[in-house]
C-alpha cells in the first residue's frame, strides 16, 4: 500500500507565494489574537489555586457559588471539567500571606454547603505569585533556549542558511500554536509549553529529513554535466521524502489522536497542543523551511564554496 | 549483502535480556532469589499515585534577623561579666548597635566584642559600636536555617505515619515535600508551616498595661496579645505587658504529649523540660511566685497563669480549649522542635487518590490504544515489513519500560503521553529506511542491493532528526518541573531506545530472513 504515487510530482515551490501569504496571514492573524484578545494562562503562569472536586451528584454551579459564598469565594471562575459531576474551580491569587489556605478554605466551604462525603477532592495546584513568575521566565528561556540550541546543532551539521530556515519554520510553528490556544481560550498552562517544545522536536525532525536529502541531491546534482536549478532540486527533494512525511505525521497523529480521545481531562490541552502542532509542522516542514533556505541563497558565503563544505561533511 | 556481524547479534540478545530482566518487576512479583538491586517496579509519580506535593520557601533572611538578636544575649553577657556598662543593646535587621556608658571602656569593649563576636564586622567610635554581621556568616546562618528546616519538617511528616515521605532541598531556600497517598492537605499544611515558635516571658505586673498601649511602653516590655475571643458580638484579643526577655523557649523542651487538663476536663499538651529548662523553670517560678508568666506560641500568648508556687518537676502545660487534634497536632510540633525561619507554602500540586488511579487507567488505556493503532497501521502499509517493524516496536516498549525501572526514574501522567508519543515517533526510523527502500528498488536494484541501501542512506537522516528532538527533550529537563520532567525523561528514553531498534534491531531481522530467501522473490514492502 502507498499513501503517495513514487511519480507523483507536486510543484511545491510554484506555489511558495501563496504559501507564505497563507503563512504570512496566519501569523499575523495569530500575533493579533495573542495581543488583542490574549492568552487564557492558566495559574502555572498567573499563580492562583485550582480546587477539582467530585461530587457525587452533579450540582448547579450557582449552587456552588452560594455555597463558597460565606468563605469569600463567591467570585470564584466555576466549570465543568470532562463530567458534569466533575468541577474545577479556580481562584486568583489574594494579597494576604495565606494564600496557600485558599485552596482548604473552599474544600470546608464544599464540605459544609453540602456535606463531606458528597464532595471529594481530586486534585489541588496552588501556585504562589512568585513561583509563578518564575515558571513563566523558564517556561520562555526553554523555547528561546531550544530555537538556539538548535540553531547551533542545524549549522554546524548543514549550513547557516538552513539553520535559519529551520528557525524560520519552528518560529512559524510556535507562533501558530500559541494563535490557536488564543483563538480558542483554551487554558495555556505548563503541560502546553512542554508539547510546544515538543512540537519544536517534532518539526525539526521533519524539516531535518528533508533537508538531508537536499544536501543529498545538491552533491548528486553538482556532479551532472547540465546541473538542473536549485528550486528544481529542492522540489525534488521534497517530493522524494513526502511519503515519509505524510507516513511519520500520520502514526504520530493516530497515537496523539489516541492520548486526546483516551487520555483524559487532564491532559486533554496538552494532546491538543500536539495534535495541532504535527498539522501546522507538517505544512511548515514542506512549505517553509525550504523556501526560506532558499530565499536566502548566497547570503552566507558564496554557493561554490558552500557546497563543497556541505560535500565534505557526512 | 554481507552476513550480519555476529556481535550485532549478541549485542541485541544482551539488550533483549536486560530489558525484560529490568522490566519483569513490573509484570508479576519475581522470585525471592530476583536481584533486586537489577530492577524495581517502576516509581509512579504523586500525579498518578496521589499524594501532597508541596514547595515551601524559607524565610531565610528572618533567620538572620534571629540569630543577630539572640546575639544581644551575648553582648550582653559579655559587657556585664568585664563590668562595661552599658546605655543600649539594640538589633537592627542584620545589624547589632551597642552604647556604652564610659568611652573610656571603648577600647577594652572593642576588643571583647571581636572576641565574643567572630562573625561580625566592627565598626564605631566614642561610645557607640555598629556590629554588622558578614556576608559568609549570613550565608551559613541561612544554609543551616533550611538544612535544620528539612530536619524539623521531617520530624513532623514522620508523626504522621506515612510511607516515604521526600523532603529535600531545591534550589538555596525551598524545600520540596512530598507525600505520598496521604489526602489531608489541609493538616499536612498546616503541621508543616508553623514555626512551632514557643517562648516563655514574663509578665510585667508592675507596668501600665493602659498607658503603654498609648503608646508609651516602659523600657524592656513588649506587648503581646492573646488569641482572638469572642465576647458579646466582637472577636477581641486579650493584650498583655510583657517583659521583653525570653526566660524559656521551645528549645529547651525535651518532649511533648497530649493531656487532660484536670481543671475544665480539656484536652492540653504537657511539656517536659530538658535539664537546663528544668533548671531554668524551677529558678524563674521560685523568684516569680504571685506573678504571671505567659506561654507564647507563634507570637500569640496562649496563657498566662499565675505562679502559684515553685515548680521543680520540669514540666509544664499548655491549655486553650483545643480539640483533640488541635492538641495533637501541636504536641507534633512541639516534639519535633520549632523552625529556625518562618516557611511559607508557594506552590502545591496534590492528587486525590481516585484521580490517580483514573490517570494511570487513562494512561495505559491511551499506550495500549495508540500502539494498537499504529501496529495495525504498520501491517497494512508495509506488510512484511510492517511486521519487523511492530517486532521493533513491541522490542521498544520493553527497552523503555526496562530501562526506566533500572535507572529509577519515575513514570508521571506527561510521563505516559511521552511513551505514546514515542510509539508514533518511534516507527519513523523505519519508515525512513523502508521509504528509502522502495525508492532503491524503484530505481532497478536487486532487493539486497536496495535493503543495504535503505538502511545505509537513511542512517545519517535517522541519527539528525533524532538528536534534534533529543536537544528538544534535554532542554525541557533543564527546565521542566515535576510532571513535565517526566515527560522529558521518557520521551528521551524512548528516542534513544527507537535508534537502537530501527537501526539495529529491524536490520537484524531482515538481514536474517532475506538470506534464506531467494534473491529474485519480490520484497514485501
Amino acid at each position: 500500500m502507498q499513501l503517495i504515487n513514487p511519480d507523483l510530482h507536486v510543484d511545491f515551490l510554484g506555489k511558495r507565494k501563496i504559501a507564505m501569504m497563507l503563512s504570512a496571514a496566519m501569523i499575523i492573524l495569530s500575533l493579533g489574537l495573542i495581543i488583542g484578545k490574549g492568552l487564557n494562562f492558566g495559574i502555572d503562569f498567573t499563580g492562583g489555586t485550582l480546587v477539582e472536586v467530585q461530587f457525587k451528584e452533579a450540582p448547579a454551579v450557582a449552587e456552588i457559588r452560594k455555597a463558597l459564598k460565606p468563605a469569600g469565594y463567591e467570585q470564584a471562575i466555576i466549570q465543568e471539567f470532562g463530567a458534569p459531576e466533575e468541577i474545577l474551580i479556580r481562584v486568583q491569587n489574594q494579597d494576604t500571606s495565606e494564600a496557600a489556605k485558599i485552596s482548604t478554605d473552599i474544600l470546608d466551604a464544599l464540605a459544609t454547603g453540602f456535606g463531606a462525603e458528597a464532595v471529594e477532592m481530586r486534585r489541588v495546584e496552588f501556585v504562589g505569585p512568585q513561583v509563578g513568575e518564575e515558571l513563566t521566565q523558564a517556561g520562555i528561556m526553554a523555547v528561546l533556549f531550544a530555537m538556539v540550541a538548535i540553531l547551533i546543532y542545524v549549522t554546524f551539521r548543514f549550513k547557516l542558511r538552513f539553520a535559519i530556515g529551520a528557525d524560520a519554520a519552528l518560529l512559524h510553528d510556535v507562533t501558530i500554536l500559541v494563535g490557536v490556544f488564543a483563538l480558542t481560550g483554551k487554558e495555556f498552562s505548563l503541560p502546553v509549553v512542554a508539547a510546544i517544545l515538543t512540537v519544536i522536536g517534532y518539526s525539526l525532525n521533519d524539516t531535518i529529513v528533508v533537508f538531508d536529502r537536499i544536501r543529498e541531491n545538491f552533491a548528486f546534482n553538482r556532479k551532472k554535466k547540465n546541473p538542473d536549478n536549485e528550486v528544481d532540486v529542492v522540489n525534488g527533494s521534497i517530493n522524494q521524502t513526502l511519503g515519509r512525511t505524510l507516513m511519520t505525521s500520520v502514526t504520530t497523529l493516530l497515537v496523539v489522536a489516541a492520548l486526546f480521545l483516551f487520555g483524559g481531562e487532564v491532559i486533554h490541552d496538552f494532546a491538543f497542543a500536539l495534535i495541532v502542532g504535527i498539522l501546522v509542522g507538517t505544512y511548515s516542514s514542506i512549505y517553509i523551511a525550504s523556501p526560506v533556505m532558499l530565499a536566502l541563497e548566497g547570503r552566507f558565503g558564496s554557493s561554490d564554496e558552500e557546497m563543497d563544505e556541505l560535500e565534505a561533511r557526512p | 549483502m554481507q552476513a550480519y556481524p555476529r556481535w550485532k547479534l549478541w549485542l541485541i540478545l544482551i539488550v533483549l535480556v536486560v530489558s525484560a530482566m529490568g522490566t519483569l518487576p513490573n509484570m508479576t512479583t519475581p522470585p525471592s532469589w530476583w536481584p533486586s538491586a537489577v530492577s524495581q517496579p517502576l516509581n509512579l509519580g504523586l500525579d498518578l499515585k496521589g499524594g501532597i506535593h508541596l514547595v515551601l520557601d524559607v524565610d531565610v533572611d528572618k533567620a538572620v534577623e534571629r540569630n543577630v538578636e539572640e546575639d544581644t544575649d551575648t553582648v550582653r553577657r559579655v559587657l556585664r561579666e568585664n563590668k562595661i556598662l552599658y546605655r543600649q543593646i539594640d538589633a537592627k535587621g542584620t545589624t547589632l548597635s551597642i552604647k556604652i556608658k564610659n568611652s573610656s571602656d571603648w577600647a577594652a569593649a572593642e576588643k571583647l566584642l571581636k572576641e565574643a563576636l567572630t562573625g561580625y564586622t566592627i565598626s564605631g567610635q566614642n561610645d557607640s559600636f555598629a556590629l554588622t554581621i558578614t556576608e559568609s556568616e549570613a550565608k551559613e546562618i541561612k544554609k543551616f536555617a533550611v538544612d535544620q528546616s528539612i530536619e524539623v519538617i521531617r520530624n513532623r511528616i514522620d508523626a504522621l505515619g506515612t510511607t516515604e515521605p521526600v523532603i529535600v532541598k531545591q534550589g538555596e531556600r525551598r524545600i520540596l515535600v512530598q507525600i505520598p497517598g496521604y489526602e489531608d492537605s489541609a493538616r499536612a499544611k498546616s503541621l508543616i508551616g508553623r514555626t512551632a515558635q514557643l517562648e516563655f516571658k514574663l509578665v510585667d505586673e508592675k507596668g501600665d498595661l493602659d498607658k503603654a498601649l498609648a503608646g508609651r511602653i516602659p523600657m524592656g516590655d513588649i506587648i503581646v496579645y492573646g488569641k482572638a475571643e469572642k465576647r458579646g458580638d466582637q472577636m477581641v484579643r486579650q493584650p498583655y505587658l510583657l517583659k521583653k526577655r525570653t526566660e524559656l523557649s521551645g528549645s529547651e523542651v525535651s518532649d511533648a504529649r497530649v493531656s487532660i487538663d484536670s481543671r475544665y476536663n480539656e484536652y492540653a499538651v504537657t511539656l517536659k523540660f530538658n535539664n537546663k529548662g528544668a533548671r531554668k523553670f524551677d529558678k524563674l517560678t521560685e523568684a516569680h511566685v504571685g506573678e504571671r508568666f505567659a506561654i507564647i506560641l507563634e507570637g500569640v500568648i496562649q496563657s498566662a497563669p499565675v505562679i502559684r508556687e515553685r515548680i521543680s518537676g520540669g514540666t509544664a502545660q499548655i491549655t486553650g480549649s483545643f480539640t483533640s487534634q488541635d492538641a495533637r497536632d501541636l504536641a507534633i510540633v512541639l516534639r519535633a522542635g520549632a523552625l529556625p525561619a518562618p516557611v511559607e507554602v508557594v506552590e502545591e500540586r496534590s492528587i486525590g487518590p481516585s484521580l490517580g488511579q483514573d490517570s494511570v487507567d487513562q494512561g495505559m488505556n491511551s499506550i495500549i490504544y495508540g500502539c494498537i493503532a499504529v501496529l495495525i497501521f504498520m501491517v497494512v502499509y508495509y506488510r512484511l515489513f510492517g511486521l519487523v517493524a511492530n517486532v521493533a516496536l513491541v522490542f521498544n516498549m520493553l527497552l523503555i519500560t526496562g530501562a526506566m525501572s533500572m535507572i529509577g526514574a519515575t513514570l508521571t501522567l506527561p510521563g505516559m503521553a511521552g511513551i505514546v508519543l514515542t510509539i508514533g515517533m518511534a516507527v519513523d526510523a523505519n519508515v525512513l529506511i523502508f521509504e528509502r527502500i522502495r525508492e532503491e528498488i524503484r530505481l532497478g536494484k536487486t532487493r539486497l542491493a536496495a535493503i543495504d541501501g535503505g538502511y545505509d542512506k537513511a542512517l545519517s537522516t535517522i541519527v539528525d532528526a533524532n538528536i534534534t528532538t533529543l536537544i528538544a527533550a534535554l532542554v525541557l529537563f533543564q527546565f521542566g518541573s515535576g510532571p513535565v520532567k517526566g515527560f522529558a525523561v521518557t520521551l528521551s528514553v524512548g528516542i534513544i531506545a527507537s535508534m537502537f531498534t530501527a537501526i539495529m534491531v529491524t536490520r537484524a531481522i531482515v538481514a536474517h530472513t532475506v538470506e534464506k530467501g531467494s534473491n529474485n522473490k519480490e520484497l514485501s514492502i
